[in-house]
């Protein structure tokens, strides 16, 4: 990809290809623009949607479909648990997205007619497409933690999407009495934000070491190895000793079930009695994807040159929904994916070039005041996948110095990626 | 060895060249090839410093000026002085993990900004490797511990971190930089705000091909901006400093 000539040829061939698909995309019904229709306004969905309304400087009609006015994102939204932030830094709306030409419908979409390209709402009505961008982020696959579902989310909250959840747990956490115990259920892989329950853990710690420093915290986790493992242990260690017990997949973690009205949790056949659970159950894309039928086993196989879905052409998928390959689901990825899609969108649309591939990630994680780890890669198209290409991680026994500015790094890539997202 | 021999002809030069043709021929001949004296490149580093000197002290008394003092100045971070005021940007540096040694000192006097963008020094920076080398061999008696710096560096030196022109002299591709571009602004804001990740927006074209270029070559400190840099080729980074020279 580096090379000057097989970049050109490949941009010769995609610009060929979409030059082709152009016309009759338009033609189909005679309408006047070509309409691009994304559901879900969080990482991928709104960076999609707000790209390809400022680069098409108004020869695409987009919607937007996202039932929430206020959207809380999920990233940073361990650091309003830990009393590092507050919810409403987190809260985001539409109005400049609106502002910016994108057609902002709040509703919920329950129906995909792939053969007429017809989105059905909740609310009744029916939105045209001639490309369709799902963008859903996750659901919970019922049944996947042995005595929890959605009824008992105010009883467990699973605070794996932010908003009220969030403020939920933080409530009870803030509540439980002196030398209580908090439970976390870890999620299985692959799942949403891969540091993000030990970001969680380390916030949580952070908060009770100040409120509640007899307080003890357990981890029941199904898998044996965990993202940036020996920067939490060591972060653990260092700033919350004796207070974090995390019991991997060697150890039972696996094992769980979860009573909400006793307030227990069993591992291993082990009871025991908690005070706040947050339980985070095993993933799989929005319930859209799969109403549109787009999805095998869980998630939604996409094609990595432009994130259009395995199953249908006109229909891409992008973040957590999707399986693509080697990007963790994150923020960053659904982000760096959207644009991507974007672009190959609109060139498929308006003839415009169409430039290659190119993804990247990176994760801040905080594990306590101004100490900053990140794990992050570059990746590229493959016929099979996006493929990683290079990365890194924050290494262990960094100096306070480095870790405030990795801090301050993710305090800054905060406001940036929200106003790429928002506008 | 050949050092050995040149010191004796610098130390009884008329003698040299009156009796000893040969030898004298073969010192010159190993003068004109840069294979220099560690003596003379710090005589000629001295003369040098008086580019610096404006700025700069360094020796007994050296005190903090416009610029700090540079006494120790190999194996320091950069910007670890406890009482220099630095830029922004040097204090990014050092969070990076810059250390100044002969190949980044080497650099930064080349080029200031290819590895600090806003440091406060303005200076242009030197050009003749030549110079460099004897400024380097200069500052380095004033280390407080000479005996520790690795032997193996001096042997590299001469290497020349100029960029090609040729690459500075690509035109790049506005429209490809945008899209591009993109993928930087998940980062760097594009109204321009400077907080915990730098701004980037209205960056000369030079600066911002040498600073990625530096970043690229991993002379440059910081893991995300050398994997970012590390996959760009010549083209797309004169596409983006093309784009981001332009923008306000």
């Amino acid at each position: 990809m580096n090379n000057p000539i097989n970049r050109r040829v490949f941009l010769n061939t995609v610009t060929a290809a979409a030059a082709t698909m152009f016309a009759p995309a338009v033609m189909a019904d005679g309408h006047k623009k070509p309409r691009v229709v994304v559901v879900g306004g969080g990482a991928g969905g709104a960076t999609a949607a707000r790209y390809i309304a400022k680069d098409s400087k108004g020869t695409i009609d987009v919607t937007l479909i996202e039932p929430s006015r206020s959207y809380y994102t999920c990233f940073f939204s361990n650091l309003v648990l830990g009393g590092v932030r507050d919810i409403q830094s987190i809260a985001h709306s539409y109005g400049k997205m609106a502002a910016g030409g994108v057609n902002v419908v709040h509703d919920w979409a329950i129906g995909v007619d792939r053969d007429a390209k017809i989105i059905t709402l909740a609310g009744g009505g029916k939105v045209p497409y001639d490309k369709l961008i799902l963008s859903p982020g996750i659901d919970f696959i019922e049944g996947a933690v042995q005595g929890w579902d959605t009824s008992a989310q105010n009883a467990m909250p699973h605070a794996y999407k932010a908003g009220s959840q969030t403020e939920l747990l933080r409530a009870q956490l803030l509540a439980m009495p002196q030398g209580g115990t908090f439970a976390m259920i870890a999620p299985p892989n692959p799942f949403r934000c891969p540091p993000g329950p030990y970001e969680r853990v380390s916030m949580i710690a952070h908060m009770l070491k100040e409120t509640n420093p007899t307080a003890k915290i357990i981890i029941a986790d199904p898998k044996a190895k965990f993202s940036k493992m020996a920067l939490f242990q060591e972060g653990w260690a260092d700033n919350y000793s004796g207070m974090v017990d995390w019991i991997g997949a060697d150890f039972g973690g696996g094992n769980v079930s979860v009573n909400p009205q006793d307030m227990t949790v069993t591992i291993d056949g082990e009871v025991n009695k908690v005070d706040v659970c947050n339980v985070i159950p095993a993933m799989k894309a929005g319930l859209i994807s799969d109403l549109a039928g787009v999805t095998e086993e869980n998630w939604a196989p996409v094609n990595a040159a432009d994130m259009s879905s395995k199953a249908d052409a006109d229909i891409h998928v992008l973040g957590d929904a999707c399986h693509q390959g080697d990007m963790p689901k994150s923020g960053f990825s659904a982000n760096s994916q959207a644009k991507v899609c974007a672009n190959a969108v609109r060139g498929a649309l308006t003839g415009s070039k169409v430039f290659p591939a190119k993804f990247s990630n990176t994760c801040w994680s905080l594990i306590d005041t101004n100490n900053g780890v990140k794990v992050g890669a570059t990746y590229e198209a493959t016929p099979e996948k996006i493929a990683k290409v290079d990365g890194f991680i924050s290494k262990t026994g960094e100096s306070a110095d480095v870790r405030q500015s990795t801090y301050e790094e993710s305090v800054g890539w905060y406001a940036g990626i929200t106003s790429d997202m928002f506008g | 060895m050949y050092e050995c021999e040149i010191n004796m002809k610098k130390t009884d030069n008329k003698l040299a060249f009156a009796t000893a043709r040969k030898a004298v021929s073969l010192a010159a001949l190993l003068v004109t090839f840069g294979h220099s004296s560690l003596a003379q490149d710090v005589d000629a580093g001295a003369k040098v410093f008086s580019k610096c000197k404006a700025c700069h002290q360094v020796g007994k008394d050296a005190k903090n000026k416009i610029g700090p003092h540079l006494n120790g100045v190999f194996g320091r971070s950069a910007g670890s002085d406890p009482v220099f005021k630095y830029s922004t940007s040097m204090k990014r540096a050092s969070n990076d993990g810059l250390i100044w040694t002969d190949k980044t000192l080497t650099a930064f006097i080349e080029n200031p900004k290819s590895l600090v963008s806003k440091t406060k020094m303005s200076f242009r920076g030197i050009k003749d490797a030549n110079q460099v080398i004897a400024l380097l061999a200069y500052l380095r008696t004033f280390s407080d511990n000479p005996s520790n710096i690795p032997e193996a560096e001096p042997t590299a030196k001469g290497t020349d971190h100029d960029i090609d022109p040729a690459i500075l002299a690509i035109q790049g591709d506005p429209e490809y930089g945008e899209y591009l571009a993109s993928e930087c602004q998940t980062c760097h804001r594009v109204d321009g705000t400077d907080a915990g990740i730098p701004a980037i927006n209205g960056w000369p074209i030079e600066d911002f091909v040498v600073s990625m270029h530096a970043y690229k070559g991993k002379i440059r400190p910081h893991p995300v901006m050398q994997m970012m840099a590390g996959r760009l080729s010549n083209e797309e980074i004169a596409a983006l400093a093309a784009y981001f020279e332009a923008i306000e």
